[in-house]
């Protein structure tokens, strides 16, 4: 070998880059193999490709839909009534799943043996049992054990319960802006209670009630700025109305079944392994810190609240960014009880009426992909917020 | 040096045989594996289910055994391959499986834009409605602001809309990914109606709760020919397809059947001798042994007998044969000769 090639097979830094570069190459490689043997078998046995798809009507009804649809919108149209739908029964899941997670977690670490046994037994059926099983005990045992329409149960002869859905009232505002500009100042108001509170804190030492005084800011300026801009509403109520034997409740809001069964069982499911995250997160705190906390006079909620959980808080939240991921994508199986998700709506419905198999799931594997990492960004960003500062 | 060189020729070697994969035919392939891969129905009765003991029966399921029966001279050497509606087409297009009789509808755009082709019908049937006595209606058009439970990814989704539009009612689809559980919410009373082609109707109505408590409406909103479906890059298979489900209709029309085909083996008739291979080539042409279209008959017997033992009215789904007669009959039924 001359010198030259011996210097390039000694250098370090080429031969530690050089099996990198060909597994690059070979996964670009076999990426683009996989991506042109599907274009040639699809040119061959005459199947359409490109989302041309797209722009055409869908032809099929979607029952419940954030967004105004109707079979002559588009399969984009489609597409976002879908993804609504899919956030939706993220976003209440999520909200649902930490308050119940919280709460049955804290009771696990109770010494009342009633709450403390209540919320073991809670976890472990929960975590044991498998999702879709659990989805359709909501749907079907639990449906079926309500009303017919004609029979609904009534609550303050306004909301309606029965076997196709919940029945609510539905507020129809006219001015309604002025009501977001009050909840806009009022929330800027509570930022600035916040910070005078805690001046008054460090300077008196005095404690502001700022959870009580925020509470009545955020509801007196909506009202206060709806009065100034005249807003006004009317209120329709859901009548029942019958078609020969059929019997409908007409107007109002309605909760469907289906969002309601698969929220209850995303959230129940999620919230048992949420409360291990925060027990393990409270016993990961030593036992010193709520002796110290004692001994400085707080009280057993103040040392909670103002001790323990904002520590443990750093263990607590890793693990269950995870479970709001997988909460996420468990939404999928919304399909099997007709909940007219993502999945079912385009991976499904749209999927099989087109035939653009390749497009679609490609799609779909892309919005879940952006939902998930949206949601761990977030998750992130508020982890290294509430971190230890080093110094 | 040595290592990676190993590593490159492993991969390219891996990529080599990724490309040679799968390139003979689909006969040669079920031969080879010595059974018929048919995708069918999660369960419907009379079309394709399954039994306690995991023997599949129903019109579609004869189809494929028929199949079977040509090419293998076996009608039990098949597997069955259970698929939701939505899933049926990409499992067949990645050759999962070689045949679908799945009560699936023969459309244009089925034809023409997913790569498939219909191999013929074995049931014209069209879409109806069903719906609880206690609702007191005894007419389609009478369904304003109903709730309907739907399969989804089905032609029956679309007519659905369609015909609610072109009466100016409105509905509410609930749609399901499987017929069970839209069956299932229909009976607990999420829906007040389901709706489906006529003979699923008849089908699943023996599975609910009370089926007298049922009634199906008398309007038939669309046209829905059911057929098996084959990949479109397979001519000789999509033949064989056709012509064994061509052998079973012509078969009733030659009154042969798995009981008398022996005996007819004298018959002087020239249309049972070649239906029998003992005269002309009509193996030859599918590329399949002269006896192929005995085997269905023997084994499988003709379409009536399919009918009568399947879906007809001596059976719990009860459906009178109707159109399915033969054209000969007053129905439209008709196969092309087979000589």
């Amino acid at each position: 070998m001359t010198g030259f090639k011996r210097h390039l097979v000694r250098n370090l830094q080429l031969r530690n880059l050089l099996p990198q570069l060909l597994l690059i190459f070979l996964f670009i490689g076999l990426i683009y193999y996989f991506t042109y043997n599907a274009g040639v078998n699809m040119k061959a046995r005459n199947i359409s490709s490109g989302f041309d798809f797209l722009k055409t009507n869908s032809g099929f009804d979607i029952q419940f839909s954030l967004i105004p649809y109707s079979g002559s919108s588009s399969y984009a149209t489609a597409y976002l009534v879908g993804l609504l739908n899919t956030l939706l029964v993220a976003f209440f899941g999520i909200i649902l799943s930490t308050i119940v997670g919280f709460v049955v977690g804290i009771s696990r670490l109770s010494d009342n043996w009633l709450l403390n046994k209540f919320a073991k037994v809670y976890v472990e059926v929960f975590r044991n049992l498998p999702l879709i099983l659990q989805i359709f005990f909501w749907y079907f045992a639990v449906l079926r054990a309500l009303p017919e329409v004609d029979k609904s149960l009534v609550f303050f002869q306004s909301v309606f319960v029965n076997i196709q859905g919940i029945y609510v009232p539905k507020f129809i505002f006219t001015n309604f802006h002025f009501i977001f500009y009050g909840i806009v100042f009022s929330i800027l108001s509570i930022f600035f209670l916040n910070y005078f509170s805690k001046k008054i804190f460090y300077e008196k030492g005095v404690i502001v009630p700022v959870f009580k005084i925020s509470l009545i800011i955020l509801i007196i300026f909506p009202i206060i700025f709806a009065l100034l801009g005249k807003t006004t509403y009317i209120v329709e109520y859901p009548t029942l109305k019958q078609n020969f034997g059929i019997f409908n409740y007409i107007g109002g809001t309605i909760l469907v079944p289906e969002f309601v069964a698969l929220t209850l069982a995303l959230s129940m499911y999620t919230a048992a392994f949420i409360a291990e995250n925060v027990r393990a997160g409270i016993l990961a705190i030593s036992k010193g810190q709520k002796e110290a906390s004692k001994s400085l006079g707080f009280n057993n909620s103040q040392s909670l609240k103002l001790i323990i959980i904002p520590q443990a808080l750093r263990v607590i939240i890793p693990p269950t960014t995870n479970q709001y991921l997988n909460l996420t994508k468990n939404s999928s199986l919304a399909a099997a009880i007709g909940y007219p998700d993502l999945t079912g709506v385009f991976a499904g419905t749209s999927l099989s009426q087109t035939g653009k198999a390749i497009e679609i799931i490609f799609m779909v594997m892309v919005t879940y992909l952006s939902i998930s990492i949206s949601i761990s960004i977030l998750l992130n960003w508020y982890n290294k917020k509430i971190a230890f500062v080093e110094k | 040096m040595y290592k990676y060189f190993k590593l490159i020729t492993s991969a390219s070697l891996a990529l080599c045989l990724l490309t040679f994969a799968s390139v003979a035919g689909t006969k040669d392939d079920v031969v080879k594996r010595g059974s018929v891969n048919c995708g069918v129905s999660q369960g419907v009765p009379g079309f394709s289910n399954a039994d306690a003991k995991g023997n599949w029966t129903g019109i579609d399921v004869d189809v494929c055994r028929a199949v079977a029966a040509a090419v293998l001279g076996d009608a039990k050497k098949v597997k069955f391959f259970p698929l939701s509606a939505k899933d049926r087409f990409e499992v067949l297009k990645s050759g999962q499986i070689d045949v679908l009789a799945r009560n699936t509808t023969w459309t244009l755009q089925r034809d023409g834009g997913l790569g498939l082709e219909f191999a013929g019908v074995n049931y014209y049937d069209g879409q109806g409605f069903i719906v609880r006595k206690a609702a007191k209606i005894n007419s389609a058009k009478k369904l304003n602001n109903a709730k309907v439970c739907v399969e989804t990814g089905t032609t029956t989704e679309l007519n659905l809309r369609d015909y609610f539009n072109a009466n100016k009612m409105k509905y509410e689809p609930v749609a399901f990914t499987k017929a069970d559980e839209a069956v299932r919410a229909y009976d607990s009373g999420r829906c007040d109606a389901y709706t489906t082609d006529r003979s699923g109707l008849a089908a699943q109505r023996t599975k609910m709760k009370d089926p007298k408590e049922h009634l199906v409406l008398p309007e038939i909103i669309s046209k829905e020919p059911l057929g098996p479906v084959v990949r479109g890059n397979d001519e000789n298979w999509l033949n064989i397809v056709r012509w064994s489900l061509n052998a079973m209709i012509e078969s009733e029309e030659l009154a042969l059947t798995s009981a008398n085909v022996d005996a007819q083996k004298s018959s002087t008739n020239p249309a049972v001798k070649r239906m029998l291979g003992i005269e002309g080539d009509t193996g030859k042409h599918l590329g399949l042994n002269n006896n192929w279209s005995y085997n269905i008959i023997k084994q499988v017997g003709n379409y009536g007998q399919s009918y009568n033992r399947n879906v007809g009215p001596s059976t719990p789904v009860g459906l009178a044969r109707g159109y399915n007669r033969l054209w000969s009959k007053g129905g439209i039924l008709y196969a092309p000769p087979v000589r």
